[in-house]
Formats: C-alpha cells, sequence, structure tokens
C-alpha cells in the first residue's frame, strides 16, 4: 500500500517544485506545444507531399489514398509529440559529468494517465469507423456489373469473360464499366493486385473470393503475384488494358473469332500446343521466343539444340531425368505427366519441336 | 580418459554417437516398416532422413549431452542426490560447452548461441540484399533466394529474439527476485540444448535435395505440403525451439510465482518479471498452436493425412487462422520481455521511478488479453469470411492503448530525470523512436481498407523491421550492454557502443524507411527480381543495409575484447536498485550468501534512503547445506580465465 500512498503523496503536493535546470525557462510545456505544432505541420505537409502511390486507375483508389492522407494526419503529431518530450528531456535533464542525484521521486499522475488512455482511445475509434465506412464503400455492389473470372497457377494468370466465352492472358477492361472478379486457383495459394487499382485479393484453393473494381482511367498496368507462390513468384506477372468502351468490345468480337477460327467451332476441339504452353504454366518459368514468353526461371525452350520428341516428352513427365547445366533438380513440378492426357502432351511436345530457333 | 570412457559418460562424444545411433534406430524403423508393407524402394530416403535425421538423431543427442541422465537414474530406481550440485557453475570456459544447471550459465549459452544465429541470418539478409540491389539475377537464383529469406525469417524468430530474452531473463530473473536459480534447473538446461538443435536444422535445410525450405517464416499451405524435402527441416526444427520456449516459459512462471524472495509481493517486482510472467503466459498458451499447424503440414506431406487437400475436403484457410493463433501473439512474445527492459534500463539511466508502475504492470497484461483477439489482422486479403475483418481491425486498433500507455509512461520517466546518455540509454531512446513509428505502421495496417493495398508489399516488411528489429533488437542490445558488467564481471567500452548505436540506428532508418514507400508504390515482398522502377530505392537500401550490417561487428568486437580484456567491473556500476545489482559481478555461484528480503518498490530512485532489497545473516542451519565451491562469499573467477 506503501505505494499508492506514495503516488496520492506526490499529487497532494500539487505542482511540482519548480527544477532548478528549467527554472530559467518561463513555461516550458507551453513551449514545447508550440514547437510541437510547428514541427508536426511541416512533418504533416512533407508526409503529404511524397508521392506514395502508383498513379491511381480506379474509382477505389482515391478513397484509399485519401484515409492514408487521414492516417498521415493523425499520425505525424503523435511521433513529433513523442520526439518532442524525448529530445527536449535528453537536452534539458542530461546529466553533468559526475552529476551523482537522482530525479524527483515521481511515481505518477493519475490526471496524466486518464489523458493518454483517453484520447489515444477516441483517435483509434474514429479512425475504425472510418475505416469500416470506407470498406464498407469500397465493397458495395455496383449496377451493371460485368463478371471477371480470373484463375491463378504456377506461375501464370487466366481470365475469363464468361459472358463472353471468352479466356485470355491478357485483362482487357472497359472504362468506367464495374468489374466483379471472381477469383480462383488451381494449385497453391496466390494474390491477385493491381497496385493501381489499390485492391488485392487471394486465390484460395477450394473458395471462390471476391473484389469490386471500377476502373476509371485508360491504359496498361501490371497484374502483380502478391502471395509467396513458389520459384516463379517474382515472375509471376501480366497485364491489364484498360481501354474505352468501344475499343473492349472490338478486342472481345477479336478474341471470340481467333478461338472460333483455330478449333472450328465449338469448345470441344483439343487446345493446340501453344496455347497450352502458355495456359498449363510453362511460360511462367520458361523463355520461348515463338510464344513470347521470357521468364527464366528454367532453361530456354527455345534453343534445346539437337533434341528429339522423347526427349523432350521425358523432360516434361520426369524433369529430373535430365537437369540442364546452371540449374537444379527438383524445381520442375514433376506432376505434368497426370496433368496432361496423351494428345495434349502430343501436341505440346510438337509445338515444342516446331518452335526450336 | 579412454574412448569408452568418452563414449559413455555425458558430452560432446555421446552425443555424436548418439546422433549416430538416434540416426540408425531411425534407419531401421524405415526400412523394417516399408519392407512389411512391401512398399519400393525399402531404402526412401525423405522418410529415412525425416523419421532418422530430423527425429530420431535429435533425442539422440540430448541424450547423450547429459540432458536426460539424472532423469533416467531417477526412473531406473538408480540413488539421486536430490541436491547434486556437480554440474552446476562454470568454472573455466569448458564448462559453457557442457549440459550445466546454473541459470547464469544457461543464460549465457543461451545468449551466445542466439547470437550465432542472429550472426547466420544476418549473413543471409546481406546476401538477399546483394540479389536485390539491382533488377534481375546477379548472385543467386529464385530458388535459393526464396530459401533465404525462409531462413533467415525462421532463425531470426524461432533462434534468436524469442530464445535471446530467454537467455537475458535466464540469467537476470532469478536474480532480481532473490531466488538462488530456476525452480527446475535441469528442465531449463534441457530446453537450452534444443536449441541448437532446431537451429541446426534449419540451417541444414540448405543441404537437402531441392534447396532450403522456400515458403516463407509463414510456410501456408499448400504450398508447403507440396515442395521439396527441405520443408521438413522447418516443420521439425520449429517443433524443438517450440517445445524449449514452453519448457522455458513454464519454468519462469513457477520460479516467479514461488521462489520470489520473503517481502517481494507482485506489486514490488521489478517491470522486467512483470514482463516475462506475462510473456510466459503467453508462450504457454499460444506456443502449442504453431506446434499445431506445422504437424498438420508434416501428418500432409509425410502419412498421407488431407488437412490441406481442398480436393479430400481440407481446408486451406484452417492452416492460416491456427498458424496466425499463434504467430500474433508471438509478436509480443517478442516485444514484452523488450518492454521489460525497457522500463529497467530506462528509470536506472535516468534515476527516476519508472512513471505509472501499476499501469505499466496493467498495461502488459492487458497486451496479453488482446494480442489473443486480433491474429485475423494477418489475412484480411486471405478470402476469409468478411465479417471477421472489422472486429479484428477494432481490438488490433485498441492494442494500441496499452501500448500508447507504456511510450508515454517512458517519457513521463525521463522527463525531469538525471539522464546518463550511456550506450543502454542510447539503444532505449533509438527503440522509443523507431517503436513509435512501427507502432504507427501497425495502426495504420489495421485499418482494412489500406492493408488491402499494402497487404504483402515491402510496406509490411518495412513495419515488421521497425516493431522487431528497431523495436525488440534494439532493446536486446540496450539489456546486454546493461548486464554486460553483472554478467561477465567487466566493464564494456562506452565509446564503440555508442558508434554501434548511431551507426545502427542511422542506416537501420536508411535501410528499412524508404521500404514503406516502395511498397506502397507496389513492390511485392518475397520477391528474387523486381520491376526496372524500384531500383533507385533497392540500391540505396542494400547499399544502407550492408553498412546496417558492419556496424554489427564494431557490437562483436566490443563484447569480445570487453569480455577478454575490459576494465573490472563493480558489483552496481549503474547504482540500480534492483537485487541483482547488490552482488558481486558475476555474481557467486547459488547468487546469494545472504538471503535477500524485500522491503519497498524496485525503482525508488530520489526517494532518500530508500533501499528495494536488505540482506540479513543466513541461518547456519542452511548455509552448512549449501556447498560453496568458489570459496564461500568470494566470487568465482571471470569466466576468460
Amino acid at each position: 500500500m506503501s505505494e499508492r500512498e506514495r503516488v496520492q503523496s506526490d499529487e497532494a503536493k500539487g505542482p511540482p517544485a519548480e527544477d532548478p535546470r528549467i527554472a530559467g525557462e518561463k513555461h516550458p510545456v507551453a513551449r514545447m506545444i508550440g514547437i510541437g505544432i510547428a514541427a508536426s505541420l511541416v512533418g504533416i505537409a512533407i508526409t503529404l507531399l511524397i508521392d506514395w502511390f502508383p498513379e491511381p486507375a480506379a474509382s477505389s483508389a482515391g478513397k484509399i489514398d485519401t484515409l492514408y492522407d487521414v492516417l498521415l494526419i493523425c499520425s505525424v503529431p503523435i511521433f513529433v509529440l513523442v520526439m518532442t518530450v524525448a529530445i527536449y528531456s535528453v537536452v534539458r535533464f542530461r546529466a553533468k559529468p559526475g552529476d551523482m542525484g537522482d530525479g524527483p521521486p515521481i511515481h505518477g499522475n493519475t490526471r496524466l494517465e486518464v489523458i493518454w488512455v483517453t484520447i489515444p482511445f477516441i483517435m483509434v475509434t474514429a479512425l475504425a469507423i472510418y475505416g469500416w465506412i470506407t470498406l464498407d464503400d469500397l465493397e458495395a455492389k455496383q449496377k451493371n456489373e460485368m463478371v471477371v473470372n480470373v484463375t491463378g497457377q504456377q506461375f501464370t494468370w487466366t481470365f475469363d469473360y464468361p459472358s463472353e466465352k471468352v479466356q485470355t492472358k491478357e485483362l482487357v477492361l472497359p472504362v468506367n464499366r464495374p468489374i466483379e472478379f471472381k477469383i480462383k486457383t488451381k494449385d497453391v495459394i496466390h494474390s491477385f493486385w493491381v497496385p493501381q487499382f489499390r485492391l488485392k485479393s487471394d486465390a484460395v484453393p477450394g473458395l471462390t473470393t471476391r473484389i469490386r473494381v471500377t476502373p476509371d482511367r485508360e491504359g496498361h498496368y501490371e497484374v502483380v503475384c502478391a502471395e509467396l507462390c513458389g520459384l516463379g513468384h517474382a515472375t509471376m506477372r501480366q497485364f491489364v488494358r484498360v481501354v474505352p468502351a468501344a475499343e473492349f468490345q472490338s478486342w472481345i468480337s477479336q478474341q471470340k473469332k481467333a478461338a472460333g477460327g483455330g478449333g472450328g467451332g465449338g469448345g470441344g476441339a483439343a487446345p493446340s500446343g501453344e496455347q497450352l504452353f502458355t495456359s498449363d504454366g510453362c511460360s511462367g518459368c520458361h523463355t520461348l521466343k515463338a510464344a513470347g514468353a521470357t521468364a527464366k526461371v528454367g532453361p530456354d525452350l527455345g534453343k534445346l539444340g539437337d533434341v528429339d520428341a522423347d526427349f523432350i516428352r521425358t523432360s516434361i513427365v520426369d524433369p529430373n531425368a535430365d537437369v540442364t547445366k546452371g540449374y537444379e533438380p527438383n524445381i520442375m513440378p514433376q506432376d505434368f505427366g497426370d496433368k496432361l492426357s496423351k494428345e495434349e502432351l502430343d501436341a505440346l511436345v510438337k509445338y515444342l519441336l516446331e518452335s526450336q530457333e | 580418459m579412454t574412448l569408452t570412457r568418452r563414449l559413455l559418460a555425458p558430452g560432446w562424444y555421446r552425443a555424436f554417437l548418439g546422433i549416430a545411433l538416434g540416426f540408425g534406430f531411425g534407419l531401421g524403423i524405415v526400412v523394417l516398416v516399408r519392407s512389411l508393407y512391401g512398399w519400393d524402394p525399402i531404402f526412401n530416403w525423405d522418410a529415412i532422413i525425416t523419421v532418422g535425421a530430423l527425429v530420431a538423431a535429435p533425442v539422440g543427442y540430448l541424450i547423450g549431452i547429459g540432458c536426460f541422465d539424472y532423469w533416467f537414474r531417477w526412473a531406473s530406481g538408480a540413488p539421486t542426490i536430490p541436491e547434486d550440485h556437480s554440474g552446476h557453475g562454470a568454472y573455466s570456459w569448458r564448462d559453457y560447452f557442457g549440459v550445466n544447471t546454473d541459470h547464469k550459465v544457461i543464460g549465457i549459452q543461451y545468449i551466445c548461441t542466439t547470437f550465432f544465429f542472429f550472426i547466420a541470418g544476418g549473413l543471409m539478409a546481406m546476401l538477399m540484399r546483394a540479389e536485390l540491389a539491382q533488377p534481375g539475377t546477379q548472385f543467386v537464383d529464385p530458388n535459393t533466394f526464396n530459401g533465404l529469406f525462409s531462413v533467415h525469417a525462421s532463425l531470426m524468430i524461432f533462434l534468436f529474439i524469442i530464445p535471446v530474452f530467454a537467455g537475458i531473463a535466464n540469467y537476470v530473473i532469478p536474480l532480481m527476485i532473490g531466488a538462488p536459480d530456476m525452480a527446475f534447473p535441469r528442465l531449463n538446461a534441457l530446453s537450452f540444448w534444443m536449441l541448437p538443435a532446431a537451429g541446426t536444422m534449419m540451417l541444414c535445410s540448405y543441404f537437402a535435395e531441392g534447396g532450403a525450405f522456400a515458403t516463407g517464416w509463414t510456410a501456408y499451405a499448400p504450398l508447403s505440403t507440396d515442395t521439396p524435402l527441405g520443408q521438413q527441416f522447418f516443420t521439425l526444427g520449429v517443433q524443438f525451439a517450440g517445445a524449449s520456449s514452453i519448457a522455458t516459459a513454464l519454468n519462469f512462471l513457477v520460479t516467479i510465482i514461488t521462489m520470489r524472495a520473503p517481502g517481494m509481493t507482485f506489486w514490488r517486482m521489478p517491470l522486467l518479471v512483470w514482463a516475462n510472467f506475462t510473456t510466459s503466459l503467453l508462450v504457454v498458451i499460444a506456443t502449442p498452436f504453431i506446434a499445431g499447424s506445422q504437424f498438420f503440414v508434416l501428418l500432409d506431406r509425410t502419412i498421407g493425412t488431407h488437412f490441406f487437400d481442398v480436393g479430400r475436403s481440407g481446408d486451406v484457410l484452417m492452416y492460416q487462422h491456427v498458424f496466425w493463433f499463434y504467430s500474433h501473439p508471438a509478436v509480443y512474445i517478442m516485444m514484452l520481455p523488450g518492454f521489460g527492459i525497457m522500463s529497467e534500463v530506462i528509470s536506472t539511466h535516468a534515476r527516476k521511478p519508472v512513471f505509472g508502475y501499476r499501469m505499466m504492470a496493467f498495461s502488459l497484461v492487458a497486451i496479453v488479453i488482446l494480442g489473443f483477439t486480433v491474429w485475423a489482422h494477418h489475412m484480411f486479403v486471405s478470402g476469409m469470411h468478411s465479417w471477421i475483418r472489422v472486429p479484428m481491425m477494432v481490438t488490433t486498433m485498441l492494442i494500441a492503448v496499452p501500448t500508447g500507455i507504456k511510450i508515454f509512461s517512458w517519457l513521463a520517466t525521463l522527463w525531469r530525470g538525471v539522464i546518463h546518455l550511456r550506450t543502454p540509454m542510447l539503444f532505449a531512446l533509438g527503440f522509443i523512436t523507431m517503436f513509435t513509428l512501427g507502432g504507427i505502421s501497425g495502426i495504420m495496417l489495421a485499418v482494412v481498407p489500406f492493408d488491402i493495398h499494402v497487404s504483402d508489399t515491402y510496406f509490411i516488411v518495412a513495419h515488421i523491421h521497425y516493431v522487431l528489429f528497431g523495436g525488440s533488437v534494439f532493446t536486446i542490445f540496450a539489456g546486454i550492454y546493461h548486464w554486460f558488467p553483472k554478467m561477465t564481471g567487466r566493464m564494456y567500452d562506452e565509446t564503440l557502443g555508442r558508434i554501434h548505436f548511431w551507426m545502427s540506428f542511422i542506416f537501420f532508418n536508411l535501410t528499412f524507411g524508404p521500404m514503406h514507400l516502395v511498397g506502397i508504390d507496389g513492390m511485392p515482398r518475397r520477391v528474387a527480381d523486381y520491376a526496372e522502377q524500384y531500383a533507385t530505392w533497392n540500391a540505396i537500401i542494400s547499399i544502407s543495409a550492408f553498412i546496417f550490417g558492419a556496424s554489427f561487428l564494431i557490437f562483436l568486437y566490443n563484447m569480445i575484447a570487453s569480455w577478454r580484456h575490459g576494465p573490472a567491473a563493480v558489483g552496481n556500476p549503474w547504482r540500480a536498485h534492483s537485487i541483482e545489482w547488490q552482488v558481486s559481478s558475476p555474481p557467486p555461484v547459488f547468487n546469494f550468501d545472504e538471503v535477500p528480503t524485500v522491503v519497498g518498490g524496485p525503482y525508488e530512485y530520489g526517494v532518500p534512503g530508500a533501499v528495494h532489497a536488505v540482506f540479513k545473516e543466513k541461518e547456519p542451519a542452511h548455509a552448512g547445506a549449501v556447498p560453496a565451491p568458489a570459496g564461500g562469499g568470494g566470487a568465482p573467477p571471470p569466466v576468460d580465465q
């Protein structure tokens, strides 16, 4: 109980006796508040002037950028407060050489402690409410949404427009049209992210996750995988093009024509070797000039040299059978023999043989 | 000694024999089971390495080195001496390399071992920064890179920050509460000796076929259930590190509850004791969850369970929930002991009582409780049920309140103190600066819409390093400098300490500060390569990181040189009040020749004539029961002789 009595006695004494080290200074606290406000204003100005975000390209971006600005405006004064008190204390109350004295035995101050519990509590509560409102706003259902299915796999994305029955490797979106992405994965967890849209969502085995985006600026942006998904994670990049509505329509009909022309109509035809090369993930790790693939995790498949069909087939089904010099074993998935049908494997082997430079 | 006797006596010869026998035993089991089932091949090396090298060999090593000798003797009915002190205290440097039951020896064993893994993890970070200094691939291929950041994080978390705090506490806590040792000295030794096994496993994963585990320290399924053998080195290494941590935490709880000196009520305990008490609660409750999550992965990989196989009604998100139910409290396991160190260092070197002592203790308890209610803030973009996000955002932001209490109370402690800017105090001030920044970015991350953008980016890398390096590791440096005189009986070099501080403070900020920017700008984390637009910042970050890394060499030199040749330290160089400073430096083998009696609070600086504890003569009957090998009251010789 002695501690509590002492705390009370500290408070009962009223304002502490004047400290000789700050006696020459009138109103040290007022002065610190002045310095603190000035430093906060400068700090807020600097942090707001920094160009933090990539250019915004969706209606969601503005809301998140504003939220971040509000967070900065609230954070800077807190940091400045801590720094002002710490630096002031170190400068004013630093021990003189040979000073063996102690500071005054102040054990606490209930009023001060109530203040520094209450103010942060109010601040974080207000920010949480603001965050919640923004979140609901971002995820609200929009009129006239177009659904785009996104499928991740090691190490590539496939986009599919169910209303148009079109599947592509490049994401093209009409500007100002609300989009609902339905995100899935064929293997491990990936994360679909377009930094310019500010929104991301993991692609989770067994689930379909959703995000809603309304792109509002035409341009060419990167689709990034943000969740570690294995060896080729860093190179799992594709592009999204935001285009005017008319251009989008002509692109869609072009895609339909291309898909229809190759297979002779209908969805039943076997995919070509080139399609398999990109849709089954080969392009995520290998370079192949003929397919426009540039990844460097595995060897360049356009420069295999003097090899026959059997070698290529074995290398796909049992990648450890012959590992190219300079590359490690066990890096390439060993289940392509199960994933690909015999026809698909034949088509892929034939395509690779034809694509040698 | 003949070789046979060496192989039978506890120690390294028998440990290597144990490893060989353990491996042979594991190999035998695998071959036996596989041949009974008629599986081909009978010699499946993945299985043999898992059972032999990762389970049986470490157990063989623990038995060989002598962790279980006493218990085996007792269990077999052989005569045991309950007050056997033969394995207690260090009289030569060799005693640090064997099983010892003295908490002070174990504390130093912990600290030196964990710093070894800190150096190993740090070198991996240097290699990563070399690779990231410019876009493209220069030094390591993507597989090696993914292994580097995975092993780096795992070593830093499981083999450095968590156990080094246990090491510092091991040395200091019994002295601080006036106890002759920990409650369970033999369990304490076992806890320590599990660590080298865990760390060696993680390091050795580089030699596994397919390279080191490369799924991050988070080891998300199903990536972790579908990668080469190296993953199992993590899955099982974590079990040993986790078991070590749980055993130590139990030991601290029992020690703190039952072994405080007469007069030391809970409200007279130094805040470091409070901090380790609350941390131990976290460890005991939370650590079994990570053990569970890794066992799920292990069983999926080895015996064909389907916890994370969606094709067989497995649930991938379940991994993340169980993992973060440990790994978020783990953040506080890595921070609360540091808070305790800060309270000791700031109060002692500012010569003032800790401001708001009771609120400081209550805020630790509040963090423990709130810490269990926030795990899913790591999963805002994971695809979990969306309603969970808002409550987790609120609880996460509320943790700012007790954390704020601590920061503001330390500032109020500094206010009007008599501040001695010695190295520990500099690190404490650096801690306050950077932990405030880490806390602020933590609040930002808690706000769901902002987190959706920066989740899995370099902003996260910046945040965790501000909290874990600017926060935890700076408190570790402060603590090491503060108790260095007590542990070694010698003074460290103050000038080198200051250079170490300024170099690490400046280049820490130049390394991790810009990461906030590149993260928001769109650079994802855990990438071996990045877009051209981030090249300039990454070059700056890498150069700063190398200088930051070099600053550690100054610390290392200071510690080694001062331990060997530093000027002798007096018992209480900082004129501190807590009990560990009232005995010689280093303390006697059994800590106290006289039992201390606590008569007041631990931080009564400025109160005329106040003392925390008084020493009275021990009753003669007890004095006879304790052998005094170091010559009674005299301090044992410094360990370097």
